[in-house]
């Protein structure tokens, strides 16, 4: 039986003991005097049946299913001849792949021998035990829950509030996944990112200057040995963001001031949705529209102007990441220009200001702290935005502040380390996850400030 | 004003009165105000200016591999190249070459012929392939068959590279152009409805690609997706809203997911390689791995939108609820999940569309592999359209711009759907307490 199978049989288990569990409840109380001597109502007793027939079997099927890989792994390798077992760990995981490769049908990458296949036999062995005992085990549990919980039910059980009980659980279960997502990412950035550090010393990585994560993989090979200093990556991130920040904050703010206090309603009800639409598309066609048209043509017009310009300019790659944001900042500051008070523009009316005169030295002094937050909660976008610079900027980690040149952000290195071929315990893999790791704080960081100024700021007119 | 103030017709002299003041600096003013404005105007204009240029490139690309060029043989099944008892491994590859050569004799030497065999896509035997094996009776007959063009016949056809260039600066030589001239004159080339494109997985040659496979991909994802997250994201609001006592425990949970709503969508991918591939060992590729991460990242805004839905439900519903003696669980779920369910489905629409459109954490977890087949099951190898999209953005034959473009407005009419989904749902269900 496949697992998508039982787990159908033990959720139609479930709904038998829903059934059963109703019908139990009104034959229960048939010969007395009906259904109002039931503590609840009699689809409690048959959910109450159900819970304990499915949730208990389910709970199993997926641990096992976790950990059933796991588990006949180790029992293979504990069999397997001694001179394998005494191999270096990634030649023992190289085995493993062949057994467990042999065992799905697959390509192997080296010969069969017959200690291989012999564990492979042995794999599909346990394979197949522990899938007849899963299936045997969950149904069990499932008709045993099933059964005695039937027996129990009486008039007199609170049903009902068992059930809700149940439920409410399942609603705090869920809730916390947050705060396990909060806690993986974490954990499993850090650890690899200590490994990381480890190799690396941390002073390193945080001032070196020179950005090469090639390493040799041979000894004997010529080519870098590998530098890892996170400075020229950083600074290109910043480059670009700042980019965008002079591109999106001009023309996000100036559009949000003018939808807000000067445009009729006609004219805002249909700009603003055509504003927003640049928040709805994807940064990868954004990224495709930056490598297609906006760089060749920066290219371009820096050749007439007798400029060199780099194709993969961070001129290009910000420019088009500041059209992404415009929405953003403009959508937020909308929020707290409306926030303003009509009041303190009625008394810059009244002394005879003009409008511009009124939002610029009364309307955006007071909504202020709110755009600075909005603005921070911008930059953190634009330092953590991947597509774009994926596909329009360069590799190349130039530790330089011209944008005509080409740099590279903490993301397209991520990228770059990532994609392909790894090995878990190079430096080069390692250091994705230590780029990882900067980039989670200083967004964390930059998320935290921004969230604090915008509601000490919005406590201000409440 | 009254009338004891005087018409404003001192220039010459020195003002005096703060009226005066004002009045002389009033132009100014004014010039400044109108220029602020006229900013705010340009500030506006210029991101619609951005958003049409986007969209007009990006259809202005796209739209010609909606078409594909088709080239008509005059096919003659050779009974000597096609035995009745391997007719799947036959030379099907020789049968379009003979055509090719009886179609134009003059190409003799063999240079000639590799340029004429040029012409033709490779899909072309295998179509010829297909038609024999659903119809053996065709062998020692001619039948006529339109076979896909090369990329690069197609794009000539098309006139994206320039016809009067040097030879040597584009992909075609002279004595091709010479030959598509000639079929063109006799009506044996034309421009036909691209069906591969919608009903073939992703291939090396620009012909033959089509982005079946990548929908199919960001189908099961979001499927898994969904499956996962609406349920989850519902119930973390309801308890949050509902139940929830304030403690420090709660306020945990509301920071946390607040800032999950803002970590870069590519730490998820790191989350997702690191813990869902490397602990748990699920299969690289998969849509579950890619439903799981984008799960976790859509979470948030699910969670958020469903709490704001939760509020807008009046407490006098609540109350109403409890006073005709229905436990607080009861409550919510006979009167208050109903009323605030077309807003958390809103919520959930908007951010399935986001997670449609994700790229960079499914790069983490390798949906980013050439895959030609179109996935069935959710454990199967896939890729998903935006990441399908990144893939033919960096190949670099000229077709497949026309042809990422084309895959980029696929994304976009889904997304545009799916909005629009949202849109027209708040509306029909919008209701004012």
């Amino acid at each position: 039986m496949s697992s998508t199978t039982l787990f159908f049989v033990l959720l139609i288990l479930s709904v038998i003991g829903y059934y059963l569990g109703r019908q139990r409840a009104y034959a229960v109380v048939s010969d007395v005097s009906g259904k109002k001597t039931l503590h609840s109502r009699p689809t409690y007793y048959g959910a109450l049946v159900a819970i304990w027939c499915g949730i208990p079997a389910l709970l199993l099927f997926g641990c096992w299913l976790a950990f059933e890989d796991g588990i006949i792994t180790n029992l293979v390798v504990s069999d397997l001849p001694e001179q394998i077992r005494s191999l270096p760990e990634a030649r023992l995981n190289l085995v493993v792949n062949d057994v467990k490769n042999l065992v799905n049908g697959n390509i192997v990458s080296s010969k069969i021998d017959p200690a291989m296949q012999a564990a492979a036999d042995h794999y599909r062995n346990l394979q197949a035990t522990s899938k007849v005992a899963l299936g045997v085990v969950s149904i069990a549990i499932g008709i045993l829950g099933l059964v005695v919980v039937r027996a129990k039910i009486a008039p007199t059980l609170r049903a009902r509030n068992l059930v809700e009980q149940v439920i409410k659980y399942i609603l705090v279960a869920c809730s916390t996944i947050a705060i396990f997502t909060t806690v993986g990412i974490v954990l499993s950035v850090l650890y690899e990112a200590i490994r990381f550090f480890q190799i690396i010393p941390l002073t390193d990585f945080l001032f070196g200057l020179k950005w090469s994560p090639q390493m040799a993989i041979r000894a004997d090979q010529v080519g870098s040995s590998g530098a890892f200093g996170a400075v020229p990556v950083l600074v290109g991130t910043l480059l670009i963001s700042a980019i965008a920040m002079v591109v999106a904050v001009p023309i996000g703010l100036m559009s949000a001031i003018y939808l807000s206090e000067y445009a009729n309603k006609k004219f805002r009800a249909a700009a603003k949705p055509l504003i927003e639409i640049l928040a709805g598309i994807p940064t990868v066609v954004y990224g495709f529209f930056a490598a297609l048209v906006v760089a060749p043509f920066i290219r371009d017009t820096g050749g007439l102007l007798d400029l060199s310009v780099s194709s993969e300019s961070a001129l290009a790659a910000g420019l088009v990441m500041g059209i992404m944001i415009i929405p953003f900042v403009s959508s937020l500051s909308d929020d707290f220009i409306n926030a303003v008070p009509q009041a303190l523009r009625d008394g810059a009316y009244s002394l005879g200001a003009t409008q511009s005169e009124i939002i610029r030295q009364v309307v955006l002094p007071a909504a202020l702290p709110g755009i600075v937050g909005g603005v921070l909660l911008a930059v953190s976008r634009a330092i953590g935005e991947t597509m774009i610079v994926v596909m329009a900027a360069g590799l190349a980690a130039n530790l330089t502040l011209n944008p005509f040149k080409t740099v590279t952000t903490v993301t397209v290195q991520i990228v770059t380390l990532l994609v392909g071929d790894q090995e878990f315990d190079s430096p080069k893999t390692l250091a994705a996850f230590a780029l990882g790791l900067l980039l989670f704080i200083v967004t964390l960081l930059l998320n935290v400030i921004a969230l604090r100024v915008v509601r000490k700021y919005r406590e201000q007119y409440e | 004003m009254n009338n004891s103030t005087p018409k404003l017709n001192i220039i010459n002299k020195a003002p005096k009165r703060t009226l005066d003041i004002v009045n002389r600096g009033l132009s100014k003013r004014y010039r400044a105000e109108r220029r602020f404005r006229l900013y705010g105007l340009l500030a506006i204009i210029a991101s619609l200016l951005f958003l049409s240029l986007l969209f007009m490139s990006i259809m202005g690309n796209g739209y010609s591999a909606f078409q594909q060029t088709f080239i008509k043989m005059d096919v003659f099944f050779d009974p000597d190249f096609l035995r009745q008892e391997s007719l799947a491994t036959a030379d099907y590859q020789g049968l379009v070459k003979n055509t090719l050569r009886a179609m134009f004799p003059e190409a003799k030497s063999r240079s000639d012929k590799r340029l004429l065999y040029g012409l033709v896509s490779s899909g072309a035997s295998f179509q010829l392939r297909d038609l024999l094996l659903k119809n053996p009776d065709i062998i020692g007959k001619t039948r006529t068959v339109w076979v896909p063009a090369d990329d690069d016949v197609d794009m000539a056809v098309k006139g994206n590279f320039e016809r009067d260039a040097l030879e040597g600066e584009r992909r075609l030589k002279d004595e091709q152009m010479a030959w598509i001239a000639q079929l063109a004159s006799e009506g044996k080339i034309q421009k036909k409805f691209n069906t591969t494109f919608f009903t073939a997985g992703d291939s090396r040659e620009p012909e033959l690609a089509g982005v079946r496979g990548a929908v199919m991909g960001s189908f099961l994802t979001l499927i898994v997706t969904l499956v996962l997250s609406f349920p989850v994201g519902v119930a973390t609001a309801i308890y949050l809203e509902e139940f929830a006592p304030k403690n420090r425990w709660t306020d945990l949970i509301e920071i946390n997911i607040n800032n999950l709503a803002a970590v870069p969508s590519i730490v998820f991918g790191l989350l997702g390689l690191a813990v869902f591939l490397n602990f748990f060992g699920i299969p690289r590729s998969a849509p579950l791995v890619g439903g799981l991460v984008l799960t976790l990242m859509t979470l948030p805004t699910i969670i958020i939108a469903s709490r704001s839905a939760l509020t807008s439900v009046p407490p006098s519903i609540r109350e109403a609820a409890l006073g005709v003696g229905a436990s607080k669980m009861q409550m919510v779920a006979h009167h208050v999940l109903p009323l605030a369910l077309p807003g958390m489905l809103t919520g959930t629409i908007i951010g399935m569309a986001r997670a449609l459109g994700e790229t960079a954490p499914l790069l983490m977890i390798g949906m980013v592999a050439f895959i030609v087949d179109v996935p069935r099951g959710f454990t199967d190898p896939a890729t998903a359209l935006p990441v399908q999209i990144y893939l033919w953005a960096d190949s670099p034959e000229r077709a497949f711009v026309a042809l990422t473009s084309a895959a980029i407005l696929v994304l976009l009419a889904f997304l545009i759907s799916m909005n629009a989904a949202a849109v027209i749902l708040r509306k029909r269900f919008e209701r004012r307490w």
